[in-house]
């Protein structure tokens, strides 16, 4: 019984350190952001007098445009979203019930296309954006998500199969259409897993830094992303408690999203890396 | 009547099913397929972006294998890779196992261990940064903290051993972390291992599949919990282990965003912390050597594409199925 209450206590030791570890860099970031200037180099973790003196100081710098970051990300954000889970689930539902010769190979080609990796295909597609006179605009940024992502169709096209066929069959007898079928019955029954889809793709969207950074030219076309890697590139006289402001801006959607949407998460990380 | 048809119903059915899959056959033809052959072909031609490619052969794969910058950022690369993916592997699969102890408040520990992975990179190479500062930072302050007892460490080993290990005296001096080479590499995978939360859930639900009537035939044959460990949830985890070495890989051979941020988008000290996506970036779109990228790009497509075959093979004998 002794054993048992003191291997429970080291589990919660181990457990509570850990957790403080993992969490500690992003407390520290907002610690720091609501240090007043003159304690930035101070010691000490929590701010003796918490202020928004940082947040104040980086919404009126030139050098980081808040809103304006946010409103280029979310015209991304938006319009290769309705693209993506439009496109996606069109396309597995193809691969999942709609029989056709050479269906199983271009299926197998499309997974094989997720081992590719973006540096990979770099180069050419700037070429190509080049090319259609896209550089400098915000569209290599989403267009190419209308055309479906690998990943995505797999992770729909495995949840389709797993819905009975039985139910568009019966629709089908009652002269329902295959695009009926799809729009009425599939989509709507598919909602854990289009939410999925949405949530990653929101993520990579807001978190993506390399494809801004090759795309976009000027600094008011800027994500939020490249614009705080811009602010930090130039921070040589911009005070740590505005970084950390800017940081903490950033950081904060996505951990709101992520707290509304946790289970959604976690189940999808975790039904993609099992049957994946 | 359907024999008669045949033709014609299996055209309608080859018609109707393109126009189902058209988005993703025609993003893969404009966006993957075209790229692609368009790159394979300017990785044989001399391409100032500005001037019409010119064919040179093999000539940028020639220059490859002579440019100490890219034997620099082959290697570096390849070291990030042996040591962060080894190292994430344990620490995620020890986290697993310790979350999956069934405990007050385990969700909200497990919460902690993976918020750090829907953090934007950018903002959070950032506060590492400050974090690593030599002065001011977090990390040096707890260091010296620990520093006398490192010290001690050290003399202790001095005494036994006749010599003082260098790393161990740096280490509780606080070490300037981004400005030395070998200490700029250990930040960086230490910072990957902030990031083990996805691989930490995919082996959380992996758990749960390792049937209960294994631990309790174990336990009735006597079996410790570390050899339970070693002899049921290992093997019963090994083909998630093998999924997650091989996501590992393809991204490791990728990193680009942490170095770039941490570095200010230089090659750190002594080109320490420059990756080959780095490198093939720069050539890109700093000195505009788009078919020396594209070289680099299909040599990199190659090695990932060995490295994961090689990972296969090696685990074929290593991972166990269950049902086969």
């Amino acid at each position: 019984m002794r054993i048992r209450s003191l291997n429970l206590a080291l589990t919660y030791a181990l457990l509570i350190a850990v957790a403080l570890l993992f969490v500690l860099p992003l407390l520290w970031m907002v610690c720091v952001s609501l240090k007043p200037p003159a304690e930035v180099l101070q010691p000490n973790f929590l701010p003796t007098a918490p202020t928004l003196t940082g947040y104040r100081e980086i919404a009126r710098s030139a050098q980081f445009d808040f809103l304006l970051y946010a409103r280029n990300t979310l015209i991304i954000l938006v319009l290769s979203l309705v693209g993506v889970l439009l496109s996606s689930s069109i396309a597995a539902y193809g691969f999942a019930r709609v029989p056709f010769p050479g269906r199983g190979l271009m299926f197998a080609v499309c997974l094989a296309t997720m081992m590719i990796p973006f540096p990979v295909i770099m180069v050419p597609t700037y070429m190509l954006f080049k090319y259609l006179g896209w550089i400098g605009t915000l569209r290599p940024l989403w267009v190419p998500a209308w055309f479906g992502s690998a990943f995505n169709i797999f992770l729909l096209r495995q949840f389709f199969l797993g819905i009975p066929k039985e139910l568009e069959e019966s629709a089908m007898l009652d002269g329902c259409t295959r695009w009926g079928c799809f729009w009425r019955i599939m989509l709507p029954l598919s909602r854990p897993a289009l939410a999925v889809v949405a949530l990653f793709h929101c993520l990579a969207v807001w978190n993506d830094l390399i494809g801004p950074l090759i795309y976009l030219t000027h600094q008011d076309q800027f994500t939020l992303a490249l614009g705080l890697q811009f602010l930090q590139s130039k921070s040589g006289d911009t005070p740590w408690n505005q970084l950390m402001a800017a940081s903490t801006l950033v950081v904060a959607p996505v951990l709101l999203l992520f707290f509304m949407a946790q289970r959604t998460f976690i189940q999808g990380i975790a039904t993609t890396g099992l049957k994946g | 009547m359907k024999q008669a048809h045949f033709g014609t119903t299996g055209g309608r059915a080859l018609f109707s099913g393109l126009l189902w899959t058209a988005p993703w056959w025609l993003g893969f033809l404009l966006f993957l397929a075209l790229p692609m052959g368009i790159s394979l072909y300017i990785s044989f031609c001399d391409y100032p972006l500005l001037q019409p490619p010119v064919y040179v052969g093999t000539a940028n794969y020639q220059a490859l294998t002579h440019d100490p910058v890219f034997h620099k950022v082959l290697l570096n690369t390849l070291v990030y890779a042996a040591l962060a993916i080894p190292l994430g592997t344990i620490v995620a699969v020890l986290l697993a196992a310790l979350l999956n102890q069934r405990v007050r408040g385990q969700g909200l520990f497990r919460t902690c261990i993976f918020v750090p992975t829907v953090v934007p990179l950018v903002g959070i190479a950032l506060v590492w940064l400050w974090m690593l500062n030599p002065e001011y930072g977090l990390i040096n302050g707890a260091v010296r903290l620990v520093g006398p007892v490192l010290d001690g460490a050290n003399n202790a080993i001095a005494l036994l051993t006749g010599h003082r290990l260098t790393w161990l005296g740096e280490l509780a001096a606080g070490p300037k972390w981004l400005a030395l080479p070998g200490w700029a590499m250990t930040a960086l995978v230490l910072i990957s291992l902030w990031g083990v939360g996805s691989p930490v859930v995919i082996y959380l639900a992996g758990l749960q599949e390792i049937p209960e009537e294994l631990y309790e035939a174990a336990m009735l044959d006597g079996a410790s919990a570390p050899r339970r460990f070693w002899h049921v949830t290992l093997p019963g985890l090994s083909p998630v282990i093998l999924f997650n070495v091989i996501v590992g890989l393809i991204g490791t051979w990728q990193i680009f965003a942490l170095p770039y941020v941490l570095m200010r988008g230089e090659q750190g000290p002594q080109r320490s912390t420059y990756f080959y996506t780095m490198y093939l970036y720069d050539n890109a779109f700093r000195y505009l050597k788009m078919g020396y990228a594209s070289a680099m790009a299909w040599v990199q497509l190659f090695i990932i594409l060995a490295l994961t075959a090689a990972v296969f093979l090696a685990s074929r004998r290593a991972v166990y199925y269950r049902g086969t």
